[in-house]
């Protein structure tokens, strides 16, 4: 069985954020030239544990599994994962992650499930959320068009409306206007 | 209402999404919490709201802040409701969402049950995905029990994105419902087999889970893992095979012979790495468990530590990792081959990578000898003076001590060099480990008399220093060592150079700032001090000196008079008048010298560690039972002195703590409590020295009077100092000296040698403990707790109450009587499962249920049968044939014809029984290796065979069990010979060969299918079943495939149905009662694909069409049409009919009941044996066989609506009457007509 603390699951919320900040803290300060592993503390349950982890750029994707798993093919899951992640996202970068958390975790539930690996093909894994999207899709997604317009009104910071809308604009519109 | 929809609308459009929220977060990360319950504020709001599109977006940040820490459980009803929007991105959101928050307790969760079946059973795959996925999470014992069925109905799903999901949470699902595990298992196994390769991945995942719990209950399966493993192609199957083998070969030792060869094939041809290293892996845990070695056995490990070390020697640090982890497995059975690798694994110890030089670590306890173990730990030392972060160098330390302790100090030549390196270990700042210093310390100076000299001079030293030591209150932090130090100097003081300094080093006022248990230590080895003191000073004849002597004692004492601890208070003050009464007698001129060191006499021995068990119990004795009720105070207080035992026999007194066990211990403790609350005249005890209770309630036998003295309350904390400056002068001054003492020693390593026999002599010393009898008999109560001992070591590991829970399940089931749990597990199994059918081949799984149990039945019957009673094979097997035959039928349409030739026919059944013996001794030449390693396993252990065996035991005769035990074994290896065979037949062709196989003894029947012909054209086809859907009586589902027929790409099919009153298509919220479905797939061509529709349907009883239309759009490469195909659905009353198990008794009851009404049916000229004609009833209209008696047989059926169907079939010639008895006549009437037909067509 395998656990998957990949930077934000888990279950109490305390605990959850503990174990999380832990795992950010152990395997934040270790250099890219160590080995990939670490062993398990307590606090992941205990030594059956590893934390597995991969590093890429400012992200790091940790599984946290016990001795039932093969580290190697962890660490090529992992891979297999951020392949997946990149190919979903069209190149797929840190704040795609943070602002699409919801994406990542459909993503991830097609490659792990209850803590289990379920898929390691990464053209199966990609299929089936594209379909899933597709479907949502033709749903109208979660924030259909109106919202979705809205929120780009919202995007626009209110205060500078009037800066941006460039009156002189109009004025030199108007001009070239009138002669037709 | 239209307003309303169009305020809710303008509502969402100011909706914050998630992506504002996370947005929103960021921009605010200086108030982030109040950001952040403004958003919840806002979020509840929009939870308020009746639009589900809103509420589902609120959900979706939720489950982000969930994951950033925030409880949002108080949600978790809204999220309910997300999870049952009809709309697959809401659904999706909402189950998120569950998967996040749910635990356990969350009581919502009961509300889910109904939901989750409905989506499982939804016509959408991704509905279905989602509620597997999400389930997998939050599972519970309670959803467990009620969806087992559900998901195992999906195991045999058509689409494999479901299968594989459907698998994989049965693993969840037998966790938290153990009873699952025995009716799922055969249909897992089923799926070891499946044609798609996530499928088969799934289930070897799952079973390879279970197995590693409790191996031996798979070991049967091993021949089918090993077929898997040399035609797998896939490495992440490969590798979890490979895995699950390493952990059955020490079960069975043969099978790992087999394995050998073909994993050593697999190293040397496969070039990846993660399968590489498993495969070595496994032959480390073969090699280990063949003790014995087999003449290719030195090669194999060569091959392992060659390839070890080429990973060891990788630039990639995790293969360096890796391959020292595996070295160090090789090590315990093999370690001559390890130590060959020592230059690589001292190189591994200066690795930068930490995670590296533990594992090297490891290693290196193997690799030490008398001649290295001096450079090893030298060069150890200096990694503790270098390490950075105490992890680590607590690690090295523990390593250390480790290393120069085992197997009795065997290495160690030179214990004054240990004493040094022990001293120098007291200078680590913050070590955990004080104690296991100070006790190696006590250890060394009381078993090795040779040494104590050197001991005690550096322990004066210690003492002397102490003051830099104290300061740091870390529990278990180095002062522990001044505990050591202070009692060494006391015992041995006649080794002291200058015992006065000691003296009064130990009497200094900061020794009160020690923890309690070390002052009262120094207190009493005062006490010893000064009696050598007073000693050497009489004989001097200088009086004054004595006086002085003792005045100081009397000065200086009453600081530990006043200590808050008992312990030392209580020997401060009784030591202080003895030493004023000294002081007396000294003005007197008196000598006391001699007396006051007969206070001290005798030479303490150590205990051997099973010096107590080898103590006798007295005949009478019961030492389970209480001597007086509750466990009196005054045993408290035998225990604590005890504490010094703990220390200078960790060994020996840890165990016994944990032998009483948590329970008692928490009795008396409360017992204890209760009494002393209400003593008037009982202190209370601080916290702290309660604890000490608890710590050392095992060390009842103190029989040495010495010491007594030595050992105090143990309280916790201890104080450190930081002062280590002086101490580490002194230490290097020592070390210079050490170093010049060590080369001597080294020459006179022989001597030393000596030294180390001194220890081991006493430590036998058995003789010690039976003078202390009453002690002993006190202490031997926790003992007869030692077994209970190993079973404590199992819940330390918080994972251990899974693995025990589904081994008690695997176990129980296994050892269960078949009768037992066929009648229970199995049937209300079928039960529930019957329902829900509509998966996929609903007939298939409806079916499946009876045919599991009469499978079984019928395996048992066969085996006892073929072995015994042939004559009365034919009768049972006849009962059971019918219900066989649904079964082959179902999963069987791939078997092959050469195994049912095989099985067993009413007509040939003994032929067909030699013909397997044949088959199962030519299998037998063929693969002798295999088949045998597993027959000698226990036979219980397999899920499907042993079943049967344990049946026949307990249905035929209970008496003869043992007789047939041998028989049984006899039988199993025949059996498992025939199953191999079976495999190989299965190579060829379809892979329920093996089960069905085993199961089958009739004729076989003509494959049947429910689906029938819908509509069809040019372009498509489509056949379609029908199935009731139990948890809701107004749903049928009805599965369509459609098969695209021609060369064109067939896109955007929309199935549409012309409602009646009574039956209406369910269409998503929202769509108009005419808008038509959308097939949530497009066809390629020649490709079919299924889809489901659910129906709602008021009355039942008559069967009914409904006209439908489905339109799609057929795609060329260049142009596209459109295209409609008409048809008909017809709801037969069959249709409403789910097949439900019934017990004859139950049977009865309903006839008699006189409620129902009658109706019969004639068939003339039905020309087909009785079994076929009930299995096509079976099968066709969902019947379940009650009972059968020759050629009668009574059978039962439901309606969705809870309408009783009961037939007695009879046959007569080529005539078959039917009886029946309904509570609706014309819903009766209906199904009678329905099966005239069946039989009327064929």
């Amino acid at each position: 069985v395998q656990n998957t603390v990949q930077h934000v699951l888990l279950q109490a919320e305390d605990m959850q954020q503990q174990i999380i900040r832990e795992t950010f803290h152990l395997v934040s300060k270790r250099d890219d030239n160590v080995c990939n592993f670490l062993e398990g503390g307590s606090l992941i349950g205990g030594s059956d544990y590893k934390l597995i982890y991969r590093h890429y750029a400012t992200l790091y994707f940790v599984f946290c599994v016990d001795s039932s798993e093969s580290e190697l093919g962890i660490l090529d899951l992992i891979q297999v994962f951020v392949e997946t992640l990149d190919k979903c996202f069209e190149n797929v970068c840190e704040l795609d992650l943070i602002f699409h958390m919801d994406k990542v975790h459909y993503i991830l539930q097609e490659v792990v499930m209850g803590g289990m690996v379920l898929e390691t093909n990464m053209n199966e894994i990609t299929t089936q959320v594209d379909v899933q999207n597709r479907m949502e899709k033709s749903e109208g997604g979660l924030s259909a068009a109106p919202a979705r317009a809205v929120s780009a009104v919202k995007n626009m910071n209110l205060p500078e409306i009037p800066r941006n809308i460039n009156i002189g604009d109009i004025n030199i519109k108007v001009p070239s206007l009138s002669p037709f | 209402m239209a307003l309303k929809i169009v305020k809710g609308s303008i509502d969402r459009m100011f909706d914050k999404n998630l992506q504002d929220l996370v947005r929103g977060i960021r921009n605010h990360k200086e108030d982030e919490a109040k950001y952040i319950s403004t958003c919840i504020d806002e979020i509840k709001q929009e939870l308020k709201q009746d639009n589900i599109a809103v509420k589902a977006n609120a959900v979706c940040k939720l489950t982000y802040l969930q994951m950033l820490g925030y409880d949002v459980s108080w949600a978790a009803f809204n999220i309910v409701e997300v999870m049952s929007s009809s709309k697959f991105t809401y659904k999706r959101i909402g189950y998120l969402a569950a998967s996040q928050c749910f635990h356990e307790s969350t009581d919502v969760i009961m509300l889910t049950t109904n939901q989750i079946r409905k989506d499982l059973s939804s016509p959408n795959q991704y509905d279905t995905g989602v509620a597997l996925t999400g389930l997998s999470c939050f599972v519970t014992p309670d959803l467990a029990r009620d969806l087992a069925n559900d998901i195992m109905t999906l195991m045999s799903h058509t689409k494999p994105y479901i299968r594989k999901k459907a698998v994989l949470i049965m693993y969840k699902v037998f966790l938290k419902y153990p009873e699952s595990l025995r009716p799922a298992f055969p249909r897992l196994k089923e799926k070891l087999e499946d044609p798609d390769p996530g499928v088969q991945s799934a289930a070897v995942n799952v079973i390879c889970e279970l197995a590693r719990r409790n191996p031996k209950n798979y070991l049967s399966l091993a021949p089918l893992f090993f077929k898997l493993m040399t035609s797998s192609t896939n490495n992440w199957v490969l590798i979890k095979i490979i895995k699950l083998f390493g952990a059955l070969t020490p079960l069975e030792p043969r099978l790992g012979k087999k394995l050998i060869e073909p994993l050593t094939n697999l190293i040397h041809s496969t070039s990846a790495m993660s399968l590489l290293y498993e495969c070595v892996n496994t032959v480390i845990a073969v090699l280990i468990s063949l003790s014995s070695g087999m003449p290719n056995h030195s090669a194999s490990i060569q091959l392992c530590v060659q390839k070890l070390r080429i990973l060891i020697e990788d630039s990639d640090q995790n293969l360096k990792y890796l391959g020292l982890l595996a070295m160090s497995k090789i090590l315990k059975t093999h370690p001559k081959s390890v130590q060959s690798h020592k230059d690589l694994i001292l190189q591994c110890l200066d690795d930068k990578d930490e995670s590296i030089r533990l594992r090297a670590l490891d290693l290196l306890y193997g690799m030490v000898s008398k001649k290295n173990l001096m450079e090893i730990v030298k060069k150890l030392m200096l990694h503790v003076d270098k390490a950075e972060g105490t992890t680590y160098r607590d690690e090295l330390l523990t390593k250390i001590i480790d290393i120069c302790s085992q197997s009795n100090y065997q290495y160690i030549t030179n214990f004054e060099w240990y004493i040094s390196i022990l001293v120098e270990l007291t200078r680590l700042e913050g070590t955990r480990h004080g104690h296991l210093i100070a006790s190696q310390m006590l250890d060394v100076a009381i078993r090795v008399k040779a040494i104590r000299g050197f001991a005690v001079a550096q322990m004066a030293t210690l003492l002397d220093n102490a003051h830099l030591l104290t300061g740091n209150m870390q529990r278990m932090g180095i002062c522990e060592v001044l505990y050591a130090a202070a009692w060494i100097c006391g015992e041995f003081s006649e080794h002291l150079e200058n015992p006065m300094q000691t003296l009064e080093a130990m009497l200094r006022p900061k020794v009160a700032t020690l923890p309690g248990h070390i002052q009262a230590v120094y207190v009493q080895n005062a006490a010893k001090l000064f009696a050598t003191v007073l000693k050497s000073q009489e004989g001097n004849t200088d009086s004054t000196a004595a006086q002085e002597t003792s005045q100081l004692m009397i000065d200086r004492l009453p600081l530990f008079v006043q200590s808050a601890n008992l312990e030392v208070q209580e020997r401060a003050s009784c030591i202080l008048q003895l030493v004023k009464y000294i002081q007396k007698l000294q003005q007197k001129d008196v000598e006391v010298a001699e007396e006051v060191s007969a206070l001290f006499a005798g030479e303490l021995n150590p205990v051997a560690p099973k010096a107590q068990k080898k103590v006798p119990v007295p005949e009478g004795l019961d030492l389970d039972s209480w001597i007086n009720e509750p466990p009196s105070e005054s045993e408290s207080e035998d225990e604590q002195p005890k504490a010094i035992f703990a220390k200078e026999e960790p060994k020996h007194s840890r165990p016994r703590r944990e032998e009483v066990d948590e329970k008692e211990l928490a009795k008396r403790r409360e017992a204890r409590k209760q009494e002393q609350a209400n003593n008037p005249f009982y202190i209370k005890a601080s916290p702290s020295s309660q604890k000490v209770y608890q710590e050392a309630p095992g060390v009842e036998h103190i029989p040495v009077v010495q010491i007594d003295l030595s050992v105090p309350l143990k309280v916790p904390g201890l104080p450190m100092s930081d002062q280590y400056v002086k101490l580490e002068e002194e230490r290097r001054q020592k070390e210079r000296a050490e170093k010049k003492k060590k080369e001597k020693k080294k020459r006179k390593e022989k001597r030393s040698g000596r030294g180390k026999k001194h220890d081991s002599g006493p430590e036998s010393e058995e003789d010690i403990t039976p003078a202390h009898q009453v002690d002993i008999v006190t202490e031997e109560m926790p003992e007869n707790a030692l077994p209970s001992d190993d079973d404590d070591k199992d819940p330390n590991d918080p994972h251990k109450a899974l693995d025990i829970d589904l081994d008690n399940l695997v176990e129980a089931a296994a050892r269960r009587p078949l009768a037992d749990s066929e009648k229970l597990p199995v049937r209300s199994h079928r039960a529930a499962e019957a329902p829900k059918s509509p998966t996929e081949d609903g007939d298939a799984t409806s079916q499946e249920p009876k045919k599991k149990s009469s499978k079984e039945k019928r395996e048992k019957k066969k085996d006892k049968d073929r072995d015994r009673k042939k004559s009365k094979e034919e009768k049972k097997k006849k009962k059971h044939k019918h219900e066989e035959k649904g079964e082959d039928l179902l999963g069987g349409e791939a078997e092959e014809p050469v195994v049912q030739s095989e099985e067993t026919n009413e007509v040939a059944a003994p032929p067909t029984s030699t013909s397997a013996e044949e088959t199962a001794t030519v299998a037998a030449a063929e693969a002798a290796p295999m088949p045998e390693a597993t027959s000698g396993i226990a036979p219980d252990s397999e899920p499907d065979e042993p079943k049967d065996t344990e049946m026949e035991e307990t249905k035929s005769s209970k008496h003869k069990k043992k007789k047939q035990k041998k028989e049984k074994e006899e039988k199993e290896k025949k059996k498992k010979k025939k199953h191999h065979h079976h495999h190989h037949h299965s190579d060829g062709g379809g892979e329920e060969a093996v089960q069905n196989g085993t199961v089958e003894e009739e004729e076989p029947l003509p494959p049947m299918s429910n689906y029938c012909l819908l509509a069809e054209n040019s372009y498509v086809k489509m056949v379609y079943d029908i199935q009731g859907n139990l948890q809701d009586g107004s749903q049928v589902v009805v599965s369509v495939i459609f098969e695209n027929k021609c060369d064109s790409f067939l896109k955007s099919m929309e199935f549409n149905v012309l409602d009646s009153l009574n039956s209406k298509l369910q269409r998503p919220e929202g769509s108009g009662p005419h808008d038509g479905l959308t097939v949530p797939f497009q066809l390629p061509p020649g490709v079919s694909n299924e889809a489901r529709f659910v129906f709602t349907v008021q009355s039942i009883i008559m069967p009914q069409k409904l006209k439908g239309t489905l339109t799609f759009i057929v795609k060329n490469e260049d142009s596209s049409t459109h295209e409609k195909l008409d048809f008909k659905l017809h709801f037969t009353c069959t249709s409403y009919l789910i097949t439900t198990p019934c017990y004859s008794d139950a049977f009865a009851k309903l006839l008699e009941s006189g409620d129902l009404k009658c109706s019969s049916v004639r068939l003339e000229g039905v020309n087909m044996p009785f079994h076929h004609l009930l299995a096509r009833i079976c099968f066709h209209h969902h019947f379940s066989v009650v009972e059968r008696i020759d050629s009668c047989a009574s059978m039962y059926s439901r309606s969705i609506q809870g309408h009783h169907v009961c037939l007695l079939v009879k046959v007569s010639a080529q005539t078959v009457s039917i009886d029946a008895k309904c509570d609706e006549p014309t819903l009766l009437g209906n199904v009678l007509d329905e099966i005239k037909q069946t039989f009327s067509q064929c």
